[in-house]
């Protein structure tokens, strides 16, 4: 099976001296990470739609202001680790401030209030690191699945591969029960094709979205000890 | 769709290491179990319309090391044939580099299941009868499985008894693994130091990676170790023994710096001598102290099966009279029946 070629790792090039170059890092980063960020916003800090969209964006441009990213260590962990830990620690901070300033004045006081500006609960439910760990991790796989499904819808789109496409969201994709899931054959007199070419059809979809995710993993990762961690976190086996 | 839901996601990251089978006779059904070297599917053989079991390299085929052991898995099956050892059909690398085997479909439940279930003893005792028998087997075949547990045996709806993943089967050359031979063939070549098995089921000499060491009655512990799970529901060495535990064994003195297993009794007072002698011979810690083959060992549970002395047991003067009743209990109920009976005949004619 081929494996996709070593990329230049951005979250090496956020360390860039180059501006550009580390702004052009950032923003890859952001595409891989925008929506994990975002969704944990809005399960675990219950921030509303635009509040999320906001914090996202405030902390990626935090980020490359302060040169948090910049500062990851591969040493010392996986960067969605470290990127998370940031993140906490920004959102923590923006709510600190934000009662701060309901209460007049920036004067530094135990927050004591149960209530965000909208009536939404601003305490969060008690949930220990793993949990949360874990939470963002579901929701990177997530966004790491949603951007290779994207790739290949696009790849597909009005090429001979369509109809490849087309199976797979039929066959893997749709949120079926079990039972529920179309057999093989129905799939072929639905297509009007041989069972044969439906399971090639499948595999290769299959193939094409574990490459493409392959690709952004090797892209987002420090080294190749984390590319295959991060492999093994997402497929439960790494990859060669 | 913008986002996979949970269930998706969960799908998606299943297929997308879902194998290759495009240009082969298999139709990929569902994945059935997960290993630390292949993953286990069913499959659709179109050809011979039958399901098969396709075991499956988990990591593609760029760690040559794993294919090749998948490989030498499916040629060691093949050459053992023997009812209690699944049949392979086929070997070979699917389109995207994976090396893969198919087998027979094996439908049961594992022993450990089962054990857990709460099969009754004696019944537990006949496996283990029926599990010694392909291991025998292969070692008269020069093979040593070396991964012997209760998740690698697969107990069938008629009772069939199957061993499974042979994938760390050791072969010696001379087709008599207990004769000390010290050549292991190429195709079975473990380094020395190499540590292959599971840890609660291995032997010592095998936990030491002292492969030139590991020979038949290396099965012979870890089957020791299944017995002393049927026994007790665990697995040796999950519970340490106390800290006065002998320093010996039924079989002899432990070695230096060898784990003391709890025996069984200590866990479970009714359960008899005898079996808990045969489980600690087995699990000597030295080698010589074992039993010298499976046979050996089946034969002692046959004994014990039989009420019958085991070797491994030497009992007192009060254990051989109760043993003696009980596997006499319906002759000895008849002679005392009688007995009472012509007392009282007698008694009767003297009033």
């Amino acid at each position: 099976m081929a494996f996709p070629e070593t990329r230049r790792s951005v979250v090496l090039a956020v360390k860039s001296g180059d501006a550009q170059e580390r702004a052009r890092a950032l923003d890859a980063v952001a595409a891989a990470y925008w929506r994990p960020v975002y969704r944990h916003l809005r399960g675990r800090w219950r921030a509303r739609e635009e509040e999320a969209e906001d914090l996202a964006q405030g902390f990626f441009a935090t980020a490359l202001e302060k040169g948090w990213l910049s500062r990851y260590e591969p040493a010392r962990g996986r960067f969605r680790s470290y990127l998370l830990a940031c993140l906490e620690a920004y959102v923590a901070n923006e709510r600190r401030a934000g009662r701060r300033l309901k209460r007049g004045g920036g004067v530094t006081t135990v927050p004591l209030e149960s209530e965000g500006p909208d009536g939404e609960p601003w305490e969060l439910p008690i949930a220990d690191a793993t949990d949360i760990e874990a939470e963002f991790q579901r929701e990177w796989a997530r966004g790491l699945m949603a951007l290779a499904v994207a790739a290949l819808r696009k790849r597909c789109t009005g090429t001979s591969r369509a109809v490849a496409f087309a199976l797979f969201e039929r066959y893997d994709l749709q949120d079926h029960e079990p039972a529920e899931r179309p057999r093989y054959q129905d799939l072929a007199g639905e297509f009007d094709l041989p069972v044969t070419q439906v399971t090639n059809h499948l595999y290769w979809a299959r193939r094409e979205l574990r490459q493409s995710v392959l690709e952004t993993l090797r892209e987002i990762t420090a080294s190749e000890q984390e590319f295959r961690a991060e492999a093994r976190a997402l497929f439960g086996a790494e990859p060669s | 769709m913008s986002e996979p839901s949970d269930r998706a996601l969960d799908r998606l990251r299943r297929v997308a290491q879902w194998p290759d089978l495009t240009g082969t006779r298999y139709e990929l059904q569902s994945e059935v179990a997960r290993g630390g070297m292949g993953v286990v599917y069913l499959a659709r053989d179109r050809e011979l319309e039958r399901d098969v079991a396709l075991k499956v390299i988990a990591v593609e085929a760029a760690d040559a090391d794993t294919a090749e052991r998948l490989r030498r898995e499916a040629r060691t099956i093949a050459r053992l044939e023997h009812p209690g050892i699944v049949p392979v059909h086929d070997v070979g690398t699917l389109p995207d580099g994976r090396v893969f085997y198919a087998m027979k479909l094996v439908t049961g439940k594992r022993l450990d299941e089962l054990v857990k279930a709460g099969l009754p003893l004696r019944e537990r005792l006949r496996l283990l009868l029926r599990i010694g028998e392909p291991v025998a087997f292969a070692h008269a075949h020069g093979v040593i499985h070396r991964d012997l547990k209760p998740e690698n045996v697969m107990v069938g709806p008629f009772g069939e008894v199957l061993v499974m993943d042979w994938g760390v089967a050791k072969h010696r050359g001379d087709g008599n693994p207990a004769s000390g031979s010290r050549s292991p063939t190429a195709e079975g070549a473990t380094a020395h130091g190499t540590i292959v098995g599971t840890p609660a089921y291995m032997a010592p000499e095998q936990a030491r990676g002292d492969v030139e060491q590991v020979d038949a009655r290396s099965d012979v512990y870890a089957l020791g170790a299944i017995l002393y799970f049927m026994l007790t529901g665990r697995a040796p060495g999950s519970v340490p023994a106390s800290p006065d535990a002998p320093t010996r064994t039924w079989a002899g003195p432990l070695a230096p710096g060898a784990s003391r297993i709890q025996p069984p009794r200590e866990a479970d007072k009714d359960l008899p001598r005898a079996l808990e002698a045969i489980c600690m011979k087995a699990l000597a810690p030295e080698p010589a102290l074992r039993y010298p083959g499976v046979s050996e060992l089946s034969d002692d549970v046959a004994r014990y099966l039989e009420g019958e002395r085991v070797l491994a047991h030497p009992e007192g003067l009060a254990e051989r009279a109760l043993r003696f009743a009980s596997r006499y209990r319906t002759p000895i109920l008849l002679v005392l029946a009688y007995v009472v009976m012509r007392v009282v005949l007698l008694l009767v004619a003297r009033v």
